[in-house]
């Protein structure tokens, strides 16, 4: 019997010191790949972060441009632009979920909800790219829709989901006291929502939020099938542009290892990370904060 | 805490040295294999009695990189494994940086390429490899659909114009009044480094006006979807196609022929690289890829034949 307990410990524990290497070592990999860029280039952080100039030299003598401004801005705005879209839909229906229909959302609601966050991110391109876009182009008298409007709206339909059942849990976690106290006093219904659930559930609807924003920022494939990728900044939210992943996956494949143009992706990569790792640090703030209150 | 450790090294020296030794059974399996007398006769009969040439070709092959001979290798991997059943070959794409730095590692038998290593890779790496022209493949502008009914042919000059963004709209080069639209490749596609030496005459495309696609199954979708769009793909994607039109270059239309002679100049030669001369299996593929019996299916995908190029580069 001692025997069988030992092989099951150390099974557990070899899986999980197994998950704390790999994903450490994949953080160190991509420091020591996207360091190249100011290592070995001899390129400053300034130019990679705030430089329009995208020309890296796809050899390894080096010499070229590295100024990614208009990839970091275009995941930025995209981004932002799919939160507003997606935020009011996904309280929306996290409410209506949680407070006003719960059994209805639990046969139909629910289920939807999670077969949406199933859909593969191809799936929502192609889709954007055979709908969305000549869509926005009949509205807008557009010769090319590929835009960040069609982006924003792909993201947008991929975090509603996200956003929308993390809120709903969070909504559902308000103790039924509260509602009572509430209704006791004399409040409505609307009342009781606005003025005293949303605000006690707030630390969880504010993580739903980050974590939507996490993705939409990882989103490659869906994004980069209607964007454009054109290399400029958008003069509008119907021009193209393109983004941090669309960039890297476009390239990643014909740059050489380990030259210069390949460095640069490997730079944007850990960028990525960067901006996920203080992404999941601020959910983390935020959350407890909220454990703290109650 | 110290035996877990011990025991975890000791799972991971058990995984390398697998790992090993499978690369190892490669080797040996790729090389031909001493067998006793009596056997090897037996076996060398056999193959006679049923391939009448070749004596039967045995190990494994890997290869990798370019996206525009892709098409082609498949198909000759596909033959060539009908006549030599027990060779087993591995074929990826994946872009031509990829091939080429694969090759010079050691990782893949077989690099694909659109251009030449030595405008890749460091110059001692480069040096390393061997070089063969599997076939040549030319580029062509196409067009939408619109444009083509005016459009049938632009001069070298108007071509810089159009994707230098100078020119804008089609009605300049004799076109219809609608925005000229350009779709291209990344920057470190073969194809475009291929478009832009011979077809620009080295003009930087102009970046910041133009959409970007992966590959040219959708750069001929776009082009096809978007009035005024103009881009560039091989003659091997153009096959059986009616959704988009080809534009002649300077009254040369893009066409095997055209290519053959030398008139139609967007052309290079793709190449397979192999670290050091070809061996066995890798090397009779490579023979079997540049034999007459292969050519004609060579032309029916679209490329050239090198050897009957009267033309060189």
């Amino acid at each position: 019997m001692v025997k069988k307990e030992y092989l099951g410990r150390f099974f557990v524990t070899a899986c999980g010191v197994f998950i704390i290497l790999l994903t450490m070592s994949i953080g160190a990999f991509l420091l020591y790949k996207g360091m190249g860029t100011f290592t070995t280039y001899h390129h400053s952080i300034t130019e990679f972060l705030f430089s329009s100039n995208w020309n890296p030299a796809d050899d390894f003598t080096g010499g070229g441009q590295v100024g990614a401004a208009i990839f970091i801005f275009g995941s930025i705005i995209i981004c932002l632009l799919a939160l507003l879209i997606a935020t009011p839909f996904s309280l929306a229906a996290a409410i209506f979920m949680a407070e006003i229909s719960p059994k209805i959302s639990k046969k139909v609601l629910q289920p939807a909800v999670e077969i949406f966050v199933g859909i593969p991110s191809v799936v929502y391109g192609w889709v954007g790219l055979t709908i969305l876009i000549p869509f926005i182009e009949a509205v807008f008298h557009l010769q090319v829709g590929f835009s960040v409007l069609a982006g924003s709206i792909v993201l947008a339909v991929m975090i509603f989901p996200s956003i929308t059942s993390v809120s709903a849990d969070s909504l559902r976690n308000i103790p039924g006291e509260y509602r009572e106290a509430a209704y006791a006093l004399g409040s409505t219904r609307w009342q009781v929502i606005r003025k005293v659930i949303l605000p006690a559930a707030r630390p969880g609807i504010l993580t739903g939020i980050i974590l939507g924003l996490a993705r939409a920022f990882g989103e490659a494939l869906a994004v980069a099938m209607v964007i454009g990728k054109m290399k400029a900044f958008p003069k509008n939210i119907l021009s193209p542009t393109n983004n941090l992943t669309s960039a890297i996956a476009s390239d990643m494949g014909g740059a050489t290892e380990g030259g210069e143009y390949n460095i640069a992706l490997w730079t944007m990569a850990l960028l990525l990370l960067v901006i996920s790792f203080t992404f999941i640090l601020v959910v983390r703030k935020v959350s407890s904060k909220g454990e703290k209150q109650t | 805490m110290k035996k877990t450790i011990s025991l975890i090294l000791s799972a991971i020296m058990i995984c390398l040295s697998a790992t090993a030794c499978s690369s190892a059974t490669t080797n040996s399996a790729a090389s031909t294999t001493p067998a006793p007398a009596s056997q090897a006769v037996s076996q060398a009969d056999t193959a006679a009695s049923s391939t009448a040439a070749a004596p039967a070709v045995t190990g494994s092959i890997t290869a990798s990189g370019s996206s525009a001979l892709y098409p082609l290798a498949k198909d000759a991997i596909a033959k060539f494994k009908k006549i030599n059943p027990d060779v087993s070959i591995t074929l990826n794409a994946g872009g031509s940086g990829t091939g080429l730095k694969q090759v010079a590692d050691g990782t893949v038998n077989i690099g694909n390429s659109d251009i030449e290593a030595s405008s890749k890779l460091p110059k001692d790496q480069a040096a390393q490899l061997v070089d063969h022209k599997v076939c040549v493949i030319a580029m062509a502008p196409i067009v939408n659909k619109d444009v083509a009914a005016k459009v049938k042919s632009l001069t070298t000059q108007q071509l810089v114009d159009i994707f230098t963004a100078k020119t804008k709209n089609w009605k300049e080069v004799g076109g219809p009044d609608e925005a000229i639209i350009l779709v291209t490749r990344p920057t470190t596609s073969g194809t475009r480094a291929l478009f832009k030496q011979y077809a620009l005459n080295n003009s930087e495309e102009s970046s910041n006006a133009s959409l970007e696609t992966d590959d040219s199954g959708t750069l001929l979708q776009n082009v096809s979807s978007h009035k005024g769009a103009i881009g560039y793909v091989a003659l091997s994607y153009l096959i059986n196609n009616t959704s988009v039109n080809t534009v002649g270059i300077d009254g040369v239309d893009p066409t095997l022929d055209n290519v053959y002679s030398g008139k139609y100049k967007v052309w290079g030669y793709e190449h397979m690289y192999t670290k050091g001369e070809a061996t066995d299996a890798a090397k009779a593929f490579l023979d079997y890829m540049q034999s007459d019996d292969y050519s004609s299916s060579v032309e029916t995908l679209g490329y050239n034949v090198t050897s009957k190029m009267t033309v060189s580069r």
